[in-house]
């Protein structure tokens, strides 16, 4: 648990969130502080992403609370919710880019629709930010179809952090990429969230990634967090489930689900 | 027993669900009209696409259909010796009748099914989720602009269709039936009232409502990959044509009925 001192960023309490009658989360508790990069492993349809689009308002749980700077954020409705949206960035598992806008005009959207900024002002962030994440001013023009799954990620990641946001969310960053393109994400990641300043939560089955961008790992499996500390802990658990899933061992207590959530 | 009357009911329960669903769908979109910001540029692209991009198949499908018309009218008035009337038929069935149903149902092939499967895909490749992460809502910036260009544009496409479409009448009447064009001409628009027109082009923005509405709804709710989208465009198609016959009724009823 935090300490008095520290600013609790995002604070989720027993938070439940049910498809038909199949619980994906059940009673979820975890919180990370201003400025921390948590990561939040666990196996294929434990439920990371849902968990993440409740925090996000995307999906609606059916019961807990979720906090943000100590405001409560479950039921805002329409233009509380575009404000309270406007603290987060969200970098999507498939990039989740518009296939009819020009790459720059991805990556200044949330500037220009989400806040105002005029055209030209939004190009030029824009650029900028491509140039942050290693792509040149000739990738601007391209339209996402045409970029590379690497490339798509890095535009990806500039749109996250377009709008220098207080939360960054990467939801399974590196999935698909060669484990170069993949290192050279997860650099990205840990340059950009430092450079912004802001509180990074991700998702991943990806341990490499885990291990390389996270001051605190949260392992959630049966719709709970069933174990969470310091990066450098995670190999001395002592929790069976988190000792399986980090060694890859198919034998154990973690048994896999035929059927997706 | 019990089990039939259960099914029976959960087939109402799930269709006045799924209608329930729909109006709040239309109403929440509708809703965002009445305050900024306003996508102005997306619903003149959306009006372009609608309506310019439609023209070629909608002016084949008028000028066939006029011309289809005029022959089948003088076969059966030539048996009453009432060709005279195939003029006056033609105008009368493509402005009240045709010209508005028969454009409905092509931009709901052509229209509805692009609507259903782009925003379908948006949802399941999480376009939808993005940009809502974005601060902005995806009723406002996908759905309405749509609904808006369809009420607006299916009017307009109607007018040119029934122009087309007598057009069409007129050739089959002079050139293979053998009117004299100025008597044809007459016949026209000696018994076309402006009410004529004006129902159909009502009709025609009912129309291009429904088949925007259908388009956006069953892609907004599409999930499940390739497939889904896929099941959302036939719905999509489905379910606008068959809106557009039933409120086509309606609307005749409410206009022509006594």
């Amino acid at each position: 648990m935090t300490n008095g001192s520290e600013v609790q960023k995002i604070a989720v309490a027993g938070l439940c969130k049910s498809f038909g009658n199949k619980r994906v989360l059940d009673g979820v508790e975890i919180h990370c502080t201003s400025g921390e990069s948590l990561v939040i492993i666990g196996g294929s349809g434990t439920g990371k992403s849902v968990l993440v689009k409740c925090i996000l308002g995307l999906l609606h749980p059916e019961a807990g609370s979720i906090r943000v700077d100590g405001a409560e954020t479950v039921g805002l409705r329409h233009a509380a919710r575009e404000r309270f949206l406007q603290k987060f960035g969200m970098l999507f598992q498939g990039g989740a880019l518009f296939d009819s806008l020009a790459v720059w005009e991805n990556v200044a959207f949330g500037l220009m629709q989400g806040r105002g900024v005029e055209r030209q002002a939004a190009k030029q962030i824009a650029l900028a930010k491509l140039a942050a994440v290693g792509l040149g001013p000739e990738v601007s023009l391209l339209r996402p179809a045409e970029l590379s799954g690497g490339m798509q990620k890095r535009v990806a990641l500039a749109r996250a952090i377009a709008a220098e946001p207080e939360v960054i969310f990467f939801d399974e960053p590196t999935t698909g990429l060669d484990p170069i393109m993949a290192d050279i994400i997860n650099n990205l990641i840990v340059k950009c969230v430092r450079e912004v300043g802001a509180t990074a939560v991700s998702i991943t089955h990806d341990l490499v990634s885990a291990r390389k961008i996270a001051d605190r790992i949260a392992m959630l499996h049966r719709g709970r967090i069933i174990w969470c500390g310091p990066t450098a802990e995670i190999d001395h658990s002592g929790n069976p489930v988190v000792d399986q899933f980090i060694s890859g061992r198919a034998e154990g207590p973690i048994k896999m689900e035929i059927r997706a959530g | 027993m019990l089990k039939f009357l259960a099914a029976i009911g959960a087939v109402f329960l799930t269709f006045l669900a799924r209608t329930g669903r729909l109006v709040l769908f239309a109403g929440l979109s509708l809703a965002t009209a009445f305050t900024p910001p306003f996508y102005i540029r997306l619903i003149l692209r959306e009006m372009v696409n609608i309506g310019y991009f439609s023209l070629p198949v909608v002016g084949l499908t008028a000028i066939f259909t006029g011309m289809v018309l005029a022959l089948q009218s003088y076969t059966g008035f030539s048996r009453f010796a009432a060709e005279g009337a195939v003029a006056t038929v033609v105008v009368l069935s493509v402005t009240r009748e045709l010209g508005p149903v028969i454009t409905g149902l092509m931009v709901a092939g052509r229209v509805g099914a692009a609507m259903a499967a782009e925003i379908g895909t948006m949802r399941v490749t999480d376009q939808i989720d993005a940009l809502t992460t974005l601060s902005t809502d995806p009723l406002r910036y996908l759905v309405l602009p749509r609904l808006l260009a369809g009420l607006i544009t299916l009017p307009m496409l109607v007018l040119v269709a029934d122009i087309i479409g007598v057009f069409g009448g007129y050739l089959v009447g002079v050139y293979r039936l053998g009117f004299n064009p100025d008597v044809y001409l007459n016949r026209t628009h000696q018994y076309l009232e402006t009410n004529d027109v004006v129902s159909g082009l009502v009709k025609a923005a009912v129309f291009g409502f429904i088949v925007a509405l259908m388009g956006c709804y069953h892609g907004y709710y599409s999930r499940g990959g390739a497939q889904g989208v896929g099941q959302a465009t036939t719905y999509a198609v489905v379910s606008a044509s068959v809106l557009i016959l039933v409120s086509n009724y309606l609307l005749t009823a409410a206009f022509f009925g006594r």
